[in-house]
């Protein structure tokens, strides 16, 4: 087991976000989190990946794991060139800091900009790639420390349907070359029916579907077919979102 | 229409609470930074490169309207003080009393506003984007602590070299004051430079030197605090450069009176 998340709890102004959320993602493993807008997803990721803390509850991990995050708008720093971004951990993390030569850093980068489909752009700004090409620096950076856990959020939200492809073909791949425990957040069918191979979903801070890939579209959840069936009638009130 | 009255009454203590609220939250924030820099520096937790980086934009970047703000301030109080001096006998003094206020209040000051409009509004402006386009979530993903590699760097920048700006702005305004003396007041360099030293005393100039060491400081702290605490898009992004400009200027105020009163009281 890779990573559990037990019993979890997170409220904002009153209002909770997270109910008693629980999960498990073996290595090799991608688990798919879907749900509307504001139903806890995104905080999900945040608190495993630390930038928030729960109220309550669990994240289990072996000691010495590392997350890593891609983020929904790529999140780059944009005062930094590629190669700067992707080798930022390894130059300022403090127990990297003097591990490795800045020929073995520009090494590392170029082989992770190979993994992600891009080489040669290591000069360039983030601002000087497109959306696509901004989201596998993202991963790249991610992957640079060789992360055993990864979480992904929305990582084809405003992509064209051919990059988003190609995306979800880099995130199997990259959990196939890291053997991975991979969280994907998204709201795509197609994301997960390509790279994912379990699935949950949250309305109102509860998992109220989960199950397989084939059980989320072909299975009697009432949730789940509303979600794959794309319709405003069902238990999911938007309204009252 | 009592009833109005009270409504109105009622929007106005609400629209009051909010902004004193407003002005704990903003002030607690500079206040947690500050204790946040304090540990980080006990703790010897420095990003050297980036202290160098930021100090090279401090002083540099800021140097040139420092030097335009400081040395056109100098050169029209010259040009009305010294032939009003001249006229009452007193031209002699013109040197000692464009010391006594460069170096104890106008280049400082001068300065430290430069600086707030130059250097602390693109401070809280970089870290305010960098906090909305979640760049600094990234950083703690990546297990890089953001204080130790944004606020830190810049807080030690701004301590350690608005002094250097300050002196260099004070030593351009009075020879601006100086040559501006000299052409409207006929008043010799020689005897400009002889009444500079009457007014100048070494006190003031390590007063200076502190004052604007902790102007410096501040305003770094404050344009990064206010950076930092950014939430929402562009709009809060303005909002938090206003913010770290309009702070920045009341806190040298502050610290100007404070200044005074502690040495020259």
């Amino acid at each position: 087991m890779s990573l559990e998340v037990k019993n979890l709890n997170k409220t904002f102004d009153n209002r909770k976000i997270l109910n008693n959320i629980s999960f498990k993602v073996e290595n090799g493993q991608t688990l798919g989190v879907i749900g509307f807008s504001g139903s806890g997803k995104s905080t999900l990721l945040k608190i495993i990946s630390g930038i928030l803390y729960e109220d309550s509850g669990e994240i289990i991990y072996p000691q010495n794991s590392e997350i890593a995050m891609a983020f929904q708008y790529s999140a780059l720093f944009d005062f930094l060139n590629v190669h700067d971004n992707i080798a930022f951990p390894l130059m300022e993390r403090k127990e990297f800091r003097g591990k490795y030569t800045s020929e073995e850093i520009s090494k590392l980068v170029a082989q992770k900009l190979k993994l992600v489909g891009l080489e040669g752009i290591e000069e360039k700004y983030p601002s000087e790639l497109s959306g696509g090409m901004q989201k596998r620096v993202g991963f790249a950076r991610a992957i640079v420390t060789n992360p055993n856990i990864i979480l992904y959020d929305e990582p084809t939200a405003g992509l064209d349907p051919v990059t988003s492809t190609m995306i979800e073909d880099y995130i199997v791949q990259l959990k196939k070359e890291l053997n991975a425990a991979c969280i994907v957040v998204t709201h795509q069918l197609s994301t997960i029916k390509r790279a994912v191979d379990s699935v949950i979903m949250l309305y109102q801070g509860n998992i109220v579907f989960a199950g397989s890939v084939q059980e989320l579209l072909y299975g009697n959840n009432e949730y789940a077919k509303q979600f794959v069936s794309a319709s405003i009638q069902g238990p999911m009130n938007i309204a009252t979102k | 229409m009592f009833e109005l009255n009270k409504t109105l009454t009622f929007q106005g203590f609400l629209l009051l609470w909010k902004e004193i609220r407003e002005f704990l939250i903003t002030l607690g924030n500079i206040g947690c930074d500050f204790s946040r820099v304090v540990v980080h520096l006990l703790k010897m937790k420095i990003n050297l490169k980036e202290v160098i980086e930021q100090s090279k934009r401090f002083a540099y970047d800021s140097l040139p309207i420092s030097l335009t703000i400081v040395g056109m301030t100098a050169a029209i109080i010259a040009m009305q003080l010294a032939p009003e001096l001249a006229k009452q006998g007193g031209a002699d003094y013109t040197g000692m009393l464009s010391a006594l206020v460069m170096v104890r209040e106008l280049a400082v000051v001068m300065s430290g506003f430069a600086i707030i409009s130059m250097v602390g509004s693109s401070f809280a402006s970089e870290i305010a984007s960098m906090s909305v386009t979640e760049q600094i979530s990234a950083m703690k993903v990546l297990r890089v602590d953001p204080v130790e590699y944004l606020i830190v760097p810049r807080f030690l920048a701004g301590f350690l070299f608005m002094p250097v700006v300050f002196i260099i702005s004070a030593f351009f305004g009075l020879i601006c004051a100086g040559a501006v003396s000299h052409y409207c007041a006929d008043l010799s360099i020689l005897n400009y430079i002889t009444s500079m030293w009457h007014g100048l005393y070494v006190r003031d100039i390590f007063i200076a030197i502190l004052k604007s060491a902790v102007f410096g400081g501040t305003i770094a702290l404050i344009s990064c605090s206010c950076g930092y605490a950014t939430r929402g898009g562009a709009k809060e992004v303005g909002l938090a450069t206003t913010k770290a400009v309009v702070w920045s200027f009341l806190a040298i105020a502050v610290w100007d009176f404070i200044f005074a009163a502690m040495f020259y009281l």
